[in-house]
């Protein structure tokens, strides 16, 4: 059997910069923090895109397609995927954000804090993933961003449901990676640190602090810093990335 | 066998896998004569279960190998 090539960019994705067409872009979990932020950036580099909420639709994300979602509930998926493939277009970029947390010491930490945390910070990317990669296995393009964190490397006392969740999150992109490769679809991971969050603040003041005299930049990290580098992960630049992870952390975990 | 059955088999197997029609022959080999990937089948699976409104479970793929098991495979469920 003849090795097949794998697909190299076409001519219409590496237009001269500024005129590049614009794509279709989903952020699940957009409706504040990161996820808030990667739709902002993606706004302004011209593209169309849509954003997941559960709770409440984001109030300042004009130009955006908002569309309810649980990630844990497979049927929300499919409903939101059909709703932006027929506002928008196929996604061709794919940034799966959304995440919970349930704090507590694992002593204390119940099978329901397990699982909630696990159904929506992995399996919910399982599912998000899955409906998202059919188009673009048939489109022969794609990209996939995984929103990971810090705490997948560095461990969070507290967070062992979702450090878990976190890390699997890396074994779930390099796979993937290596099953639509030969369709030029790019998989990759992004480990924020401490992002100034609602999700960081719920952490308490002290702990904020104490994360934070251990950052080597010495600060928290905005929602837009970390969209930076999603932005890039789906770029044309990094067409030759793949199963990569990208810490964004201040070099809270370097070397992990 | 019906020809319409095995027409729309063989349109399906030459859009997802990119081949010429008259390489699709019962005989052929998915691997080495049609030079498809574990990737490029599920997508030929996919495209028939929904051309052909079917349902193919992931056991009933194991040891496919030709055109010809696959055509078995889906026209026994018609």
């Amino acid at each position: 059997m003849t090795a097949r090539m794998p697909d190299s960019p076409d001519d219409s994705t590496t237009a001269a910069a500024g005129t590049r067409a614009p794509r279709v872009v989903l952020v699940t979990g957009g409706s504040r923090g990161i996820g808030l932020g990667c739709a902002r950036r993606f706004l302004d580099l011209g593209d169309k895109v849509a954003v997941t909420y559960r709770t409440k639709p984001p109030d300042d994300l004009a130009g955006a397609l908002a569309v309810p979602c649980d990630v844990t509930d497979p049927a929300t998926v499919e409903s939101a995927f059909a709703e932006v493939e027929k506002e928008l277009g196929t996604v061709e970029v794919l940034v799966a954000n959304a995440g919970v947390t349930k704090d507590t010491l694992l002593l204390r930490m119940n099978e329901q804090a397990w699982h909630e945390v696990l159904d929506t910070d992995l399996t919910g990317v399982y599912r998000t993933v899955r409906r998202a990669v059919g188009p673009m296995v048939r489109a022969h393009r794609g990209r996939i961003v995984l929103v990971s964190s810090v705490v997948a490397f560095l461990g969070s006392p507290g967070q062992v449901n979702y450090g878990a969740a976190k890390a699997g999150l890396v074994g779930l992109a390099r796979s993937l990676a290596r099953e639509v490769g030969s369709r030029g679809i790019t998989v990759n991971v992004v480990a924020p640190g401490i992002v100034d969050t609602d999700m960081i603040t719920a952490l308490g003041e002290q702990r904020v602090e104490q994360l934070r005299s251990m950052v080597p930049l010495g600060r928290m990290s905005t929602p837009d810093e970390v969209a930076g580098a999603v932005a890039f992960l789906a770029s044309d630049d990094a067409a030759y990335v793949t199963g990569a992870v990208l810490p964004v952390d201040g070099g809270l975990a370097m070397g992990m | 066998m019906s020809d319409a059955t095995f027409d729309k088999f063989r349109s399906c197997a030459v859009e997802v896998l990119q081949v010429p029609e008259d390489k699709v022959v019962l005989e052929a080999r998915f691997g080495d004569d049609l030079d498809a990937d574990s990737l490029d089948l599920v997508e030929l699976v996919m495209a028939l279960e929904e051309a052909f409104d079917i349902t193919v479970e992931e056991s009933e793929l194991e040891g496919i190998e030709t055109v010809g098991q696959a055509y078995e495979l889906i026209s026994a469920k018609l």
